[in-house]
């Protein structure tokens, strides 16, 4: 292991470059350990964002290497073999600065895909029963534990030659949804997933499920909303 | 083409699904011309399959027969992501579509040898 390592970072918007650093290697450190080194010791004019350094706030996802990761838990000795790093923002949404993306296109899709709670009760009614091995519960709560980071939106093609295309988180949270007895906002958010850029646009690459740092399928979830779709049409209900 | 985000198994079956399939869709036209050929008359047919006994036509036979396997195993796998929702053994189907085409294609060849 050497005693440091070369790292590239993009600066800069849209248009920018890349800026060379040379970053001392630690034990156990992580890209974002790398990233805030390089804020609080070389340049603090840097730019990136994070929170809560332990992998469930989901704001410090970049472009690793290539690839789209959340820092917080990426160990540095697991992606830098050869000692350099080239970090920048992730791929399909706009750059702020620097490391700093755009999220509200990715978050504004949460809600055109019908992403939120439709509740069916009022405080008068009883609690609906919702036992763990219902088997509607099961398929939520493969898909629940997304944390917004938007690596797999990152990760995924369609984004890139759809812009319109709602991705895979979007419609992750969807199908969470469409699998929740309390929820009575199926048929908008089945209209809202079936159109051009809803969940008959995926080409079933899987860049989702290899980069979800959760280790979720926004694939399967995507699939479910296909068959989902199918049906209610089968039915007159779309 | 293989970009970071793009290096793996499920990316590289979704190109090859699609590119065994954009070249059999080229290979269509010569395909019916050879058809047509028959109509034309039994020396002109005779003409063409003797010209595909040539080593060279023979291994490209191969590359298509082995195109043909690859686009029905990718489109097999496919079809068990969406309809049966596979989850976890997807790489696998990955695995077992490529060994099937190219097990065809090996059986072709043995076969014409």
């Amino acid at each position: 292991m050497s005693n440091s390592i070369h790292v590239s970072v993009w600066r800069g918007g849209e248009q920018g470059q890349f800026e060379a650093f040379d970053v001392p290697r630690q034990p156990s450190q992580t890209v974002l350990d790398v990233v805030t080194y390089i804020q609080r010791n070389i340049d603090p004019t840097l730019s990136y964002r994070f929170a809560c350094r332990v992998g469930m706030c989901g704001s410090c996802a970049m472009t690793v290497n290539g690839k789209p990761r959340w820092t917080c838990r990426t160990h540095v000795n697991k992606v830098a073999g050869d000692g350099t790093l080239e970090i920048s923002p992730l791929r399909n949404l706009k750059v702020v600065k620097d490391l700093a993306c755009d999220m509200t296109d990715f978050f504004d899709k949460m809600n055109r895909a019908e992403g939120k709670f439709h509740p069916t009760k009022s405080r008068h009614d009883d609690f609906d029963v919702v036992l763990p091995d219902d088997p509607a519960r099961k398929l939520a709560a493969q898909a629940i534990e997304c944390i917004g980071c938007a690596v797999c939106y990152s990760a995924c093609d369609v984004v890139e030659w759809n812009k319109d295309y709602l991705g895979p988180a979007a419609l992750n949270r969807a199908w969470t949804l469409v699998n929740d007895v309390r929820d009575g906002g199926n048929k908008a958010r089945l209209t809202a997933v079936s159109g051009d850029a809803g969940c008959h646009a995926c080409h079933s690459q899987q860049g989702c499920v290899k980069h979800c740092p959760k280790n979720l399928s926004p694939t399967f979830s995507i699939t479910g909303l296909k068959r989902a779709t199918a049906k209610a049409a089968l039915k007159g209900e779309l | 083409m293989f970009r970071g985000h793009r290096q793996h198994a499920h990316y590289w079956a979704f190109a090859l699904h699609r590119i065994a399939g954009l070249l059999l869709a080229l290979f269509l036209p010569a395909h019916f011309y050879v058809l047509a050929l028959s109509i034309e008359g039994a020396a002109a047919m005779d003409g063409f399959i003797r010209w595909t006994d040539a080593p060279l036509v023979k291994l490209a036979e191969t590359v298509l027969v082995i195109l043909l396997a690859a686009h029905l195993t990718g489109g097999l796998r496919l079809m068990a992501l969406e309809f049966i929702g596979t989850r976890e053994s997807s790489k696998a189907a990955v695995a077992i579509g490529t060994g099937i085409a190219l097990a065809v294609g090996l059986m072709f060849l043995l076969n014409v040898t």
